[in-house]
């Protein structure tokens, strides 16, 4: 059973169609990375994912159950689902600890020594250990980022939806998140990363999917998709990314 | 790499101390400038053509003394006017404008419920109001409800404040971007977790100084209560000026009113001073 199945997925805002019929399927353990130009629905379709956006038609399936049912409870669907924002998306009135325990204690209920001990765990993994206490903002926005992985983490879920987590950054700081991902890859974590590190989805993804214009237009292992892309807006895009410096 | 965010924190504060000055210098400057103007000022007005007269009627220091006890004992009923109505106005103001962001059809009536009661409410002069639930609803003759004029001098006041307060609430709640809310549901929170944890706590944070201007607001039309003939410090000094013929008790009801928000005014300053610094200490514009 895949994790996570999509199904002739449609969404447009108004008149502007952004996903046109997205079939995707990542299985267990699988990094599934999105590229494809600003505009082309990466963004979009991990939003669907998440039900931050209602899709217009089409289903979504994730661990055999599908989501996109009428009366879904969402809220369940969520715990399961962990979603890191471009821009962070901390809660700034909050120290760092309560920003990763909120919703364990909120959402499942667990005592507030239980859910500090399991936040206190995951901050030091991440190289976090001393900034429990901090309020987001004393942080830099390497740091802020990683701090947004491990809240999702801290829910515990089975599947990750990464949105261009490192755009917001200095190049300088871009490295540190992006080994973050690498960690929880190397663990075994399912993801799909939407990003502009071309370098970083070759080097991590099983699979690589160029959307354009609301279609996945081709997909297929990194080596594959970076070297020898067979579609012409594939190839333009690539020479346009290898042109900008950026692989 | 780990005290990035404190070495942009220090940069910040030491920018912010260099525009605003704070040497030696610049302390005796605005000491000396103070001293000319309030001097200037207090020349002017004593050498007023009427000044003796105004001196004699409103600046009685006798007559303040001897009418300032019966009015700081009057004013005790504008205290507890104005303690009253804060805490249902801060409540019910926030159940308002929570109702008001509910999204969907399904809350329009209550949507436009609300709406219609700020529109109006806002809308109508504060002593009209006070006047007619003052005067008019004690002579419905309700039963279990009190008919004593203060009480619904309470009601007319949290009828009004609430209708300006929500709008407070409303635009601290807009003020919060979706995103805020977005992440807090993305991690499974339901739309009420969302608004209390998340969404609230940073509106209401970001309105305290508007707030604070309508509860000095709400302080001053506490005295409007009077007109029902409720004793408070307006009332009892204008007793006393209509039995003297001298204004000072004006002052003295006046100094209680001061007496009370200035300090409320410096106390909300501080805590919203306190509040940014342990926030936004490494935030660079």
């Amino acid at each position: 059973m895949s994790a996570l199945e999509l199904e002739s997925v449609r969404k447009s805002f108004g008149r502007l169609e952004v996903l046109r019929g997205i079939d995707l399927g990542v299985a267990e353990h699988e990094v599934v990375c999105l590229i494809g130009a600003s505009g082309s629905g990466k963004s979009t379709l991990l939003r669907c994912v998440n039900l931050i956006e209602p899709v217009d038609s089409g289903r979504i399936v994730v661990e055999g159950a599908e989501i996109t049912r009428r009366g879904v409870d969402v809220n369940t669907i969520r715990r399961r689902i962990g979603i890191v924002f471009q821009a962070f998306n901390l809660f700034p009135h909050m120290s760092v600890l309560h920003n990763v325990t909120l919703a364990p204690r909120a959402v499942l209920g667990r005592s507030r020594r239980e859910a500090e001990a399991g936040a206190r765990e995951l901050l030091a993994r991440f190289g976090l250990a001393d900034k429990g206490d901090d309020y987001p903002d004393r942080l830099s926005g390497g740091q802020q980022q990683r701090v947004a992985i491990v809240r999702a983490l801290a829910m515990e879920p089975q599947l990750m939806l990464l949105d261009e987590v490192t755009s917001a950054l200095d190049p300088e700081l871009v490295a540190e998140v992006l080994e973050v991902i690498r960690e929880l890859a190397a663990g075994g974590m399912t993801m799909l990363i939407a990003t502009h590190e071309m370098g970083f989805a070759r080097e991590i993804a099983d699979r690589v999917c160029f959307l354009d214009e609301g279609v996945i237009l081709e997909q297929g292992p990194p080596a594959q998709i970076f070297t020898r892309p067979r579609e012409p807006r594939t190839q333009q895009f690539l020479a346009r990314i290898v042109a900008a410096g950026r692989m | 790499m780990a005290s990035e965010g404190d070495r942009r924190a220090d940069l910040e504060v030491a920018r912010r101390s260099r525009i605003l000055g704070g040497d030696a210098r610049a302390v005796g400057v605005s000491l000396a400038s103070t001293i000319f103007f309030f001097a200037l000022l207090a020349f002017a007005i004593t050498h007023a053509p009427g000044w003796p007269e105004v001196r004699q009627t409103f600046f009685d220091w006798h007559e303040f003394k001897s009418s300032f006890p019966e009015i700081a004992r009057a004013f005790l009923l504008n205290v507890k006017i104005f303690s009253i109505a804060e805490c249902f106005i801060v409540t019910l103001a926030l159940l308002i404008a929570v109702l008001r962001s509910l999204p969907g059809p399904v809350f329009f009536p209550l949507r436009a419920l609300a709406i219609a009661y700020a529109d109006f409410f806002r809308g109508v002069p504060t002593i009209l109001v006070i006047a007619i639930l003052g005067f008019g609803a004690p002579a419905l003759q309700l039963k279990h409800v009190p008919t004593s004029t203060t009480f619904w001098g309470i009601v007319a006041l949290v009828l009004i404040y609430t209708a300006y307060v929500s709008e407070v609430y409303r635009a601290g709640i807009e003020s919060v971007h979706p995103s805020q809310e977005a992440a807090a549901r993305s991690l499974g929170l339901s739309r009420g977790q969302a608004l209390r944890y998340v969404v609230l706590p940073q509106a209401v944070r970001r309105v305290v100084p508007p707030l604070l201007n309508d509860f000095i607001g709400l302080q001053k039309d506490t005295a409007l209560v009077g007109i029902l003939g409720a004793i408070e410090a307006f009332n009892q000094s204008q007793i006393d000026t209509d039995a003297t013929f001298n204004y000072t008790p004006y002052l003295a009801a006046a100094a209680l009113f001061v007496a009370i928000t200035i300090p409320l005014a410096r106390f909300t300053d501080a805590l919203i001073l306190r509040d940014r610094r342990r926030r936004q200490a490494g935030r660079v514009a």
